[in-house]
């Protein structure tokens, strides 16, 4: 309760999660405001937003409605962001926990592979991962969580190193609890506040990947997601820039609402750093 | 006799939402020139408050809402900053409890000394540092010169003290504020520093204001004592008054409190030994590479201890002296190098992994703080629950016996529903214990259980610590630094020096007798030792 007070009473975190709230609201509608294939031809192409009152957005190069395309791309931006996302959290969690609970060589391993997956810058690795096992949707969002995992597997691991030698959990060796117990069922949730946090920004950067890949036309051609509709628009970015720019906006807009509800999150979850 | 500094009906105002409305309440004190007045309290009674209220270094949200601080013909609860700025560290000084937070870690002491002139005094550099090492000379550090150019984590506890003394004397100020000044050291280096600020304060007349929460160490070192509750001051006047007719209900209770040194009558003990230490090792390797720059730590040195069943051992020493790591080897938690831990003739140290967590039940562990030995997410009850679940019960009977579990440590039943953070200091240590009782131990390790209470509340404890122990025929291996505490519990004492037990034996015939020049310093050492409270 006192948690939600706090993040009620934050301006930039209501202003994130009503944007949000837009976000996920545009991909419930899409099909009832565009019930028709959002990538089937719709009218002449090239059509400036305002011009013809049936397409408010405009049409992109090859005539498809572009309102279309930002509603039904919605859903795949905010279930790329989720379910990679989850991926990386997922895969992060587990990794961390193990190294920071048990230290010594299992740490040591394990660290090693997280170093070698961050050396890597994230784009690169996710271009070949999907040169390596093809682009459709389902390949591109495992392998923008595969490539995200990282940097949550080392704060886990961080805030299992000082939870470890906490009185608690050596209580909790005492009554002769099990290693998995303890990590999961007692360690874990005191270290899942800045995790949770720091979801939003993984969040954020899977949708960014999606639409970079798509802007290198690497993502999947058969869905309608706002980063293919960013890379068509490429072709006639000097003359008809809005084809780029809407699904850009809607990019930002997302990104945004997300970021601003984890440092809300955050804020709410550190009640130290509020008063500040 | 003329105030030094007199504060006159200083009330503190919480911002809202606080458990109470002000920090400090109508509070009126004379500290005199030439005198220690001490302020004693428990936690939550206001009196660092009152130190940060008189330097105006009150935390975000609390101020001063009325009456006056007077120093030197100003009112310090009005003065502007400037003003304040130029009494801090030369009229008005202060010495923090810990002195390792209190110094910045990346500049020499002496440089840190040396800043008191150049902000108060803008003398040249080189009579400051012939200034500073005459301030390290008169606080008797060992080495000056070197201390000088010593870092903080190169000093040791009691050393940062003195410089942390030498830093707040450096512009010989009319006001010492030392705030809790030895409640981070050990018991002999806690007795030095009393002597040396007793010493320096006769010899250079300053005021000191002493604001501690043991009775030992007011008996020690007090002209003057006043003592506060939530805020208020409830009794003031001369020490020997206080201590030894106190009149307000609250100064008897908290004087009587305080256990005095000498052992009860013995306890007869029984034959039968329950828990054997037999020659424990633990040593720590640190550090280096191929062996360079190793550190070698013997924390725990062959140490042979028995535990009568139905007894309570007392293991005592100073920090470092490798109590809490026997105490951890006992259980487990540690593994130790070599030796055996045996519980009625099983070697525990022998048992694999599996049949350890089974053992487990039998040894049991109460840890030393209230705050971090309890998960804050989960219910009190829950944690109560825990053990048995682990070994077999079901959750509804682990549950039950958490509710009788309550009432056996005086707790309401119904709290199980609570979170830890909603009990107070001593509640939680309630909790620790019922969690550790759950299991049905026989034997119970524990570790410092009553160091982070107050002093009222420490008595509760113990006297509940003992009652069962009786009704549950329980073994405690019991480790403390406080000597007043082990006299109290203990049937046997071990006395700890560098991981070695340097003489052990029943309580009143160590504490009567020490054989060991080690236990004599360190019975010498304890503040106050003479001072018990009259029944």
């Amino acid at each position: 309760m006192r948690f939600l007070v706090a993040y009620l009473r934050s301006p930039p975190a209501m202003i994130g999660l009503v944007l949000l709230l837009v976000v996920i609201g545009m991909a419930l509608s899409a099909d009832w405001f565009y019930p028709r294939d959002p990538l089937s031809l719709a009218g002449r192409p090239l059509i400036w937003p305002g011009a013809n009152p049936r397409f408010l957005l405009g049409t992109d190069n090859s005539g498809r409605d572009i309102a279309a395309q930002i509603f039904h791309g919605a859903r795949v931006s905010l279930l790329i962001g989720v379910v990679a996302t989850s991926i990386a959290i997922a895969l992060g969690i587990v990794i961390g926990a193990l190294a920071g609970y048990h230290g010594g060589w299992v740490d040591d391993v394990l660290m090693r592979v997280t170093e070698a997956f961050q050396t890597l810058p994230n784009f690169l690795l996710l271009l070949v991962f999907v040169a390596v096992f093809g682009s459709d949707i389902v390949t591109v969002t495992i392998a923008i969580g595969a490539v995200s995992w990282p940097a949550p597997a080392r704060l886990t691991r961080a805030e299992f190193l000082t939870l470890r030698n906490r009185e608690f959990v050596q209580a909790c060796r005492t009554i002769g609890m099990g290693d998995g117990r303890i990590i999961f069922r007692e360690i874990l949730p005191n270290a899942l506040p800045p995790v949770i946090v720091y979801a939003s920004v993984i969040m954020a950067v899977a949708i960014l990947l999606e639409s970079a890949l798509a802007f290198l036309r690497l993502s999947d051609p058969n869905v309608a997601s706002w980063g293919n509709l960013i890379g068509l628009g490429r072709d006639v970015l000097r003359v008809q820039w809005y084809v780029s720019a809407i699904p850009g906006v809607a990019i930002l807009v997302t990104v945004l609402a997300v970021s601003l509800v984890g440092q809300g999150l955050n804020d709410a979850l550190n009640p130290r750093l509020r008063k500040r | 006799m003329s105030a030094v500094l007199s504060l006159q009906g200083l009330t503190v105002a919480l911002p809202k939402g606080a458990d109470r409305a002000h920090a400090l309440e109508n509070v009126s004190l004379d500290l005199n020139a030439n005198e220690i007045l001490c302020v004693v309290g428990e936690s939550g009674s206001g009196k660092s408050m009152t130190a940060s209220a008189i330097m105006r270094l009150l935390p975000p949200g609390v101020r001063i809402s009325g009456g006056a601080v007077r120093f030197e013909g100003k009112d310090l609860a009005t003065a502007d900053e400037r003003t304040m700025r130029a009494i801090r560290g030369a009229g008005i000084a202060m010495v923090f409890q810990e002195p390792m937070t209190a110094l910045n870690p990346l500049r020499t002491v002496g440089d840190q000394i040396g800043e008191m002139f150049r902000i108060h005094a803008g003398l040249p550099a080189k009579q400051i540092a012939a200034r500073t090492l005459a301030l390290l000379e008169e606080v008797r550090i060992p080495h000056p010169a070197q201390a000088a150019r010593a870092y903080p984590h190169e000093l040791s506890g009691g050393q940062r003290q003195r410089a942390m003394i030498a830093m707040a004397l450096a512009l010989d100020p009319k006001v010492l504020i030392a705030d809790e000044p030895t409640t981070a050291l050990d018991v002999t280096t806690q007795a030095q520093i009393l002597h040396l600020i007793r010493d320096l304060q006769r010899r250079k007349g300053t005021a000191v204001l002493f604001i501690t929460h043991d009775f030992g160490v007011v008996a020690e070192i007090a002209d003057r004592v006043a003592v506060m509750q939530h805020g208020v001051v409830v009794e003031q006047g001369a020490a020997s008054q206080v201590l030894h007719a106190p009149q307000h209900p609250y100064t008897k209770a908290l004087v009587a409190a305080v256990p005095p040194l000498h052992a009860p009558p013995p306890r007869p003990l029984s034959d039968d030994t329950i828990l054997r230490i037999e020659s424990v090792q633990k040593t720590y390797r640190t550090g280096g590479f191929l062996g360079r720059g190793a550190r070698v730590t013997h924390a725990v040195r062959g140490v042979t201890l028995d535990l009568p069943r139905g007894a309570t051992l007392g293991v005592v020493g100073e920090s470092g002296s490798g109590k809490s790591t026997l105490a951890r080897c006992i259980v487990r938690l540690i593994e130790p190098d070599g030796g055996a831990i045996r519980l009625e003739g099983t070697n525990l140290l022998a048992l694999r992994r599996r049949e350890m967590r089974q053992a487990a039940r039998r040894v049991q562990m109460v840890f030393q703080d209230p705050f971090g030995s309890l998960n804050p997410r989960r219910r009190a009850g829950e944690l109560v629950a825990q053990g048995p679940i682990v070994h077999g019960a079901s959750p509804a009977a682990a549950m039950a016996r958490a509710k009788e579990l309550f009432a056996l440590v005086g707790l309401d039943p119904a709290a199980t529903e609570r979170y830890p953070h909603e009990f107070s200091g001593g509640q939680r240590q309630r909790i620790g214990l019922a969690r550790a009782l759950a299991l049905e131990p026989e034997v119970l390790v524990a570790d410092e259980p009553v160091s982070a209470l107050d002093v009222s509340v420490q008595a509760q404890v113990l006297r509940l610590l003992a009652e069962l122990r009786e009704r549950l025929n329980l073994s405690i291996v019991f480790i403390t630094h406080d000597l007043r505490v082990a006299a109290q519990v203990c049937d046997i004492v071990a006395v700890m020096k560098e991981g070695e037990v340097v003489e052990h034996g029943p309580i009143g015939r160590v504490f009567t007798d020490p054989q060991h020049a080690y236990t004599q310093a360190l019975l010498a050492s304890v503040p106050g030792r003479d001072f018990a409270p009259a029944a």
